[in-house]
C-alpha cells in the first residue's frame, strides 16, 4: 500500500478540531485557532499513565461495595460482581449479562486493547496494522457504555427512598468505578492511532 | 457541494487524499485503514435547525418530568434526572455527581444551545458571533454526551426494581428517548460543513 501518500511527507498536518489540512510549520490551525501537532504530544507516555492509573483504581472499584440496600428489614451491600450474581440467581440473566458486559468485559477489553496497541507501537510492529486500527476505533466506540452501572445506581438510589421501610444508597466503589471509566476515556483520547502506521515509514 | 478543503487527511492513519464531491448520505472510506474520512450530511441546515429546536423542547420535558415512578405499599416516589444526580452527591462520592451531571445534563444542554446558536445564524446567512469558540467547544463536548447510556441505565433500573415494586415509566423517559435519538442525529461531524460556509464568507 505504499502508493498511498502520508500527509506528513507532503508537509501537511490534520487539525483534529475542524479537519483542515494545515501547513506543518504553523503551530495553530489558521481556520479554528486550535493547536495542531503532527502527532499528539507524548501520546505513548500519557496513554500509559492514564491506563496504569485506571488499572489501579479498577481494584477498589471491584472490591468495595457500590450500593447499600436496606429493604424489608434486611440490609446488604453489593459490589459490582455480587450485584451481577444476584441478578443471575434471581432469574434476570439478561440484565446480569448486560451489566457484566458494561462493567467487566468493556473495561477489561479496553485495558487489554490499549496495552496491546501501546506495546506494538513502541516496538514499531508492522503486524495487523489495519486490524489494530479497527480495534482502536472499536474501543473508542464502546468505551463510554461502562458508565451504565454508575447511572443505574444513581437512579435506583434516587428512587428507593421510603425512609424507614427501604432505602438505597450509593457507596464508595461507584466513585472508583466512575473514575476508571473517565480515566480510560482520557487514555483512549491521548492515544494517537497514526502511530500504528508510522511503522511503515522506515527512515526515523 | 464539496468539502471545505481540497485536501482531506485520515485522522486515523495520516493518509492524504484529494476530496471528491459526494452525494448526501454517501461516505468516503480510507483505503489504508478503513476509517470513515467524511460522510456527506443527509440533512440540510434548516432541517438540522428544526431538529435542534425539537431537541431543546425534549430536553425541557426530559428534565422537568420524572423518568421513573415507583409505588410500594401505598407510598409513591418519582425521580427526575436532576434528582438522580443529587442522589450521587450524598456521602463520600460527591465527585461522581459532577461526572453524571456533565454527561447526562450539562453536555447535551450545551450541545443543543451551541447548535441552535450556530445553525440559527447560518440559516440566516450570517456567521454567529464567537463562531470559532462555539465550534471548538462542540467538538470537545461530543465524547462526554452519554444520553444513550443513560437511557439503557433507566431501562435496567426499571427491570431491577420491577421484581420488587411496581414501576411506571414517566413522561421524562419518553422525552429522554427522543432526545437521545435527536442528539445522535444532530451532534455528529455533519456540523463541520459550517466551516466551509465560514471560509466562503471570510
Ligand atoms: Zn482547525
Ligand atoms: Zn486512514
Amino acid at each position: 500500500m505504499s502508493e498511498l501518500p502520508f500527509a506528513r511527507d507532503h508537509g501537511l498536518v490534520l487539525c483534529h478540531i475542524c479537519s483542515k489540512a494545515c501547513q506543518a510549520d504553523s503551530p495553530t490551525c489558521p481556520r479554528c485557532d486550535s493547536a495542531v501537532h503532527a502527532r499528539k504530544p507524548h501520546s505513548i507516555s500519557r496513554t500509559w499513565a492514564f491506563l496504569v492509573a485506571a488499572l489501579i483504581f479498577y481494584i477498589p472499584a471491584n472490591t468495595l461495595p457500590v450500593m447499600y440496600t436496606q429493604m424489608f428489614g434486611s440490609a446488604s451491600e453489593n459490589t459490582i460482581l455480587s450485584g451481577v450474581i444476584e441478578f443471575w440467581k434471581g432469574g434476570s440473566w439478561d440484565i446480569a449479562l448486560l451489566i457484566f458486559f458494561a462493567s467487566v468485559v468493556v473495561p477489561c477489553l479496553k485495558f487489554f486493547a490499549l496495552g496491546l496497541l501501546l506495546v506494538t507501537c513502541q516496538r514499531r510492529s508492522r503486524w495487523a496494522m489495519r486490524e489494530r486500527s479497527r480495534l482502536f476505533r472499536f474501543i473508542e466506540l464502546i468505551g463510554y457504555w461502562s458508565m451504565l452501572d454508575v447511572l443505574v445506581v444513581a437512579l435506583v438510589a434516587a428512587l428507593v427512598q421510603f425512609r424507614s421501610l427501604s432505602t438505597v444508597e450509593p457507596r464508595l466503589g461507584i466513585l472508583f468505578f466512575g473514575v476508571v471509566v473517565v480515566l480510560t476515556m482520557f487514555a483512549a483520547m491521548s492515544f494517537d492511532p497514526r502511530l500504528i502506521w508510522d511503522a511503515e515509514v522506515t527512515d526515523d | 457541494m464539496t468539502i471545505a478543503t481540497d485536501w482531506i487527511i485520515c485522522e486515523h492513519c495520516d493518509t492524504l487524499y484529494r476530496a471528491v464531491p459526494l452525494q448526501p448520505g454517501q461516505a468516503s472510506l480510507c483505503r489504508r485503514c478503513g476509517a470513515v474520512l467524511w460522510r456527506q450530511p443527509r440533512l440540510g441546515l434548516q432541517q438540522q435547525l428544526a431538529l435542534t429546536i425539537t431537541a431543546a423542547l425534549m430536553f425541557v420535558f426530559a428534565n422537568s418530568f420524572p423518568v421513573i415512578t415507583i409505588s410500594f405499599e401505598g407510598l409513591a416516589n418519582a425521580a427526575t434526572l436532576g434528582e438522580s444526580v443529587k442522589a450521587l452527591a450524598q456521602g463520600q462520592i460527591t465527585p461522581m455527581a459532577a461526572v453524571m451531571g456533565v454527561t447526562v445534563i450539562l453536555a447535551p444542554l450545551l450541545q443543543i444551545l451551541l447548535l441552535f446558536w450556530l445553525l440559527g445564524h447560518a440559516c440566516g446567512g450570517r456567521v454567529a458571533p464567537g463562531f470559532k469558540l462555539c465550534m471548538r467547544t462542540l467538538e470537545h463536548l461530543r465524547p462526554w454526551s452519554m444520553l444513550e447510556v443513560c437511557l439503557l441505565g433507566i431501562l435496567v433500573a426499571i427491570i431491577k426494581l420491577g421484581s420488587m415494586l411496581s414501576v411506571h415509566p414517566g413522561i421524562g423517559l419518553w422525552a429522554l428517548a427522543m432526545l437521545a435519538v435527536l442528539i445522535i442525529l444532530i451532534s455528529g461531524k455533519s456540523v463541520q460543513q459550517l466551516w466551509a460556509l465560514y471560509e466562503a464568507r471570510t
